[in-house]
């Protein structure tokens, strides 16, 4: 019997190491249909972002409550972790609490201390059920979310709840089977929480309670397996790519925008013909901005990868504060879900080809671009490093250098800059006026 | 006061401190020439030698980039940088927050490397320098004034306190807005959206900001901004309280308050 079970828990375990495992390299790939940047400069700020902002989540703190409640979740969810590895290799081996005897004395107490950390995982997922569906804030009930979104959001906090109090029924009933001295059951208590559940269990009999203890047992470790092979398809994601995205993040001033080395190049010869190399034909003709995710970094990517779709870029943004449709969540779930699809495509063909969809217009409408405002807040908003303001303005670059689609406004505004050196239609011999007088 | 050119420097084989570089809106918006004329008295009075580029300035290039139209960019770009490199400018101060953060931050891959500073901060080193003086007799003092951050000022280039400190030496009663510093709420100018109208939406976003700033009680809006400058105005004239609320750049507040 005990082998039949070893052998099961292997099988699983193997099973949803390998499903993971191949998910997560097809993630890798989409993310590498991107262009190539090189965010490789000055690794000690870079791992400084790595410790504030992903471990130390210092962003999230701009709303202290929300952050504390955010940190228990995280914090209780990636310890809790340690004692998977106790779970999974008395699977393997067929023990029961095989670091018990190891660890002795400390033993209860390690345990004590996840059993709390479950406490705090299970009542900051309540909190944030409780928040997201019933509270009403802007953020959480934006159209963004409709649909699979939004319950991907409460499967990821239910499932939490769930597998914290799988964990806390099962040391339960261990407890009560060790007071027992039941078989197999070694006396790794007293655990501080669970010590303080046994009278709820203390009127089943051995058999029920070994039952309650396995089904707990074996519930928990699936599901955290489940959980696992969840994540690659979930906004959850985060927990992962939160880390990477932070180390990648762009370390210059939010406000320097990208330079076109090939336009740059292009105006440098038109502007001094004599020092104009022909290097710039091998190049063929350069595709300037950015259509579909091809053309975007796979910074911008990852970054779509790395959302965890929680809306505050979207409640920061002026545009759509005042109603427009631009949401910069939206940007980032779009071109995460445009990634999906073209990869789909990648597994089925082998190769991409032209599916006569693209990021622009199938996903973000130019009205949406257009509302951007370059004011940056979502990129200060966001938690986890992302920047869609970037991908707003290599749609845009798209869109104007190689649709010529603007504005009417914007295109006298053009001709304005090109023929009197100004935005506005003035002469530009009157630039001086102010300070001459005449 | 005589205003001089970069040229007109030359010409007579001197260098000034600094170039002050003035911008579209600071040369030909009516309302920002009055900002270009305060920071040029606060320049002239303190004694700072400075100079202008006058006729041979042209528009840095942000609308065109910011709106996705990067040959326009380069093109004014690159000749403000042949200009600019011509007279060996080392150090360029700006009222406008637009071209201080082009010239500061995506000049130098272009081959222009200056230092540049925004006049908000050029000022507080003024003070503190204490090149200028403000009058004790001053107008602001027990007046409650709100600071509105500019996005490339504030999260674009991080500098939040060199304006409020300006500020804090009026004796001015300094207010907050809910939504400031790294929080601050755009205009709605930026991103080229200043030569377009807005797209669909319930209200204006300067609308939006203009109830925001009414609401704090502030009888005076400090902009450091001539785009913010039209938008915020406007947002006033919208809350009906364009007779109690001003809205006045920090130069122009500081010009106001020069002692002798």
């Amino acid at each position: 019997m005990h082998l039949v079970q070893q052998l099961l828990f292997v099988i699983a375990f193997a099973a949803a190491v390998y499903l993971f495992t191949r998910k997560a390299r097809e993630i890798r790939r989409n993310i590498l249909l991107g262009r190539d940047v090189q965010p490789y400069d000055n690794p000690a700020q870079r791992w400084r972002n790595v410790l504030l902002l992903a471990f130390g989540q210092k962003k999230m703190f701009r709303n202290p409550l929300v952050a504390v409640l955010h940190f228990f979740v995280y914090a209780g969810f990636l310890i809790i972790n340690i004692e998977i590895l106790e779970i999974i290799l008395d699977g393997v081996f067929g023990t029961h609490r095989l670091f018990a005897p190891l660890l002795d004395g400390l033993y209860p107490v390690l345990i004590g201390c996840f059993e709390i950390l479950a406490v705090l995982v299970l009542s900051g997922c309540a909190i944030f059920l409780v928040r997201r569906n019933f509270l009403k804030l802007k953020r959480f009930i934006g159209h963004d979310l409709d649909g699979w979104p939004r319950s991907d959001a409460n499967y990821i906090l239910i499932t939490e709840i769930v597998l914290m109090v799988l964990f806390l029924t099962m040391n339960t009933a261990d407890l009560v089977l060790q007071s027992r001295g039941a078989d197999h059951y070694v006396a790794a208590g007293p655990f501080w929480i669970s010590g303080m559940l046994t009278p709820i269990l203390s009127g089943l009999s051995d058999g029920s309670l070994v039952a309650l203890e396995r089904g707990c047992w074996w519930l928990h470790i699936l599901g955290v397996l489940a959980f696992l092979n969840y994540l690659p398809y979930s906004k959850h994601l985060h927990i992962i790519l939160a880390f990477p995205n932070a180390y990648y993040a762009d370390l210059r001033p939010k406000g320097k925008m990208e330079n076109m080395p090939a336009i740059q190049k292009e105006v440098q010869s038109m502007l001094n013909p004599e020092q104009a190399t022909n290097d710039t034909a091998v190049e063929g003709i350069p595709k300037f901005g950015a259509k579909d995710i091809q053309d975007l970094t796979w910074k911008n990517l990852l970054d779509a990868y790395s959302c965890t779709e929680c809306g505050r870029c979207t409640a920061a943004c002026p545009a759509n504060i005042t109603g427009k449709k631009l949401s910069p969540r939206k940007i980032m779930m779009d071109t995460r879900d445009r990634a999906e699809e073209i990869g789909r495509v990648i597994n089925k063909q082998g190769t991409f080809q032209e599916d006569g969809k693209a990021l622009l217009r199938d996903y973000i409408s130019e009205e949406e671009l257009r509302a951007c405002t370059t004011c940056n807040a979502c990129v200060q908003e966001c938690p986890v490093s992302i920047n869609p303001l970037h991908i707003i303005l290599q749609l845009r670059r798209h869109l104007v250098m190689e649709e010529s689609s603007a504005p009417a406004e914007w295109n006298m505004m053009f001709s304005n800059i090109e023929n009197n050196m100004a935005p506005w239609k003035f002469a530009p011999d009157d630039r001086d006026q102010w300070a001459t007088g005449n | 006061m005589t205003i001089k050119t970069m040229a007109e420097y030359a010409a007579s084989g001197e260098t000034p401190e600094v170039l002050f570089w003035v911008g579209c809106a600071g040369s030909f918006d009516q309302r920002a020439q009055k900002i270009t004329k305060a920071f040029a008295t606060i320049l002239d009075k303190a004694g700072v030698r400075f100079a202008i580029l006058g006729k041979e300035e042209n528009c840095t290039g942000d609308p065109a980039r910011r709106a996705g139209n990067e040959f326009i960019f380069q093109m004014m770009a690159q000749n403000n940088i042949q200009v600019l490199n011509g007279y060996g400018v080392q150090k360029i101060v700006t009222a406008c927050p637009h071209c201080f953060n082009i010239i500061r931050n995506e000049y130098p891959e272009l081959g222009g490397n200056y230092e540049v500073l925004h006049h908000t901060t050029f000022l507080q080193q003024l003070i503190d320098a204490g090149k200028i003086r403000l009058t004790d007799a001053s107008s602001f003092k027990g007046k409650k004034i709100t600071y509105h951050d500019s996005c490339y000022l504030g999260r674009a280039n991080n500098i939040y306190e060199a304006p409020r400190k300006v500020l804090e030496a009026l004796d001015a009663e300094l207010v907050e807005m809910k939504r400031c510093r790294s929080k601050g709420l755009c205009c709605g100018a930026g991103g080229a959206q200043m030569f377009k109208e807005e797209e669909k939406g319930d209200t204006r976003i300067n609308f939006e900001r203009g109830r925001e700033a009414v609401a704090t009680g502030a009888s005076v809006i400090a902009a450091n901004c001539p785009f913010c400058m039209t938008m915020l105005t406007d947002g006033v004239k919208e809350q009906g309280k364009e007779d109690s609320v001003q809205v006045l750049d920090i130069a122009e507040i500081v010009a106001r308050q020069l002692g002798d």
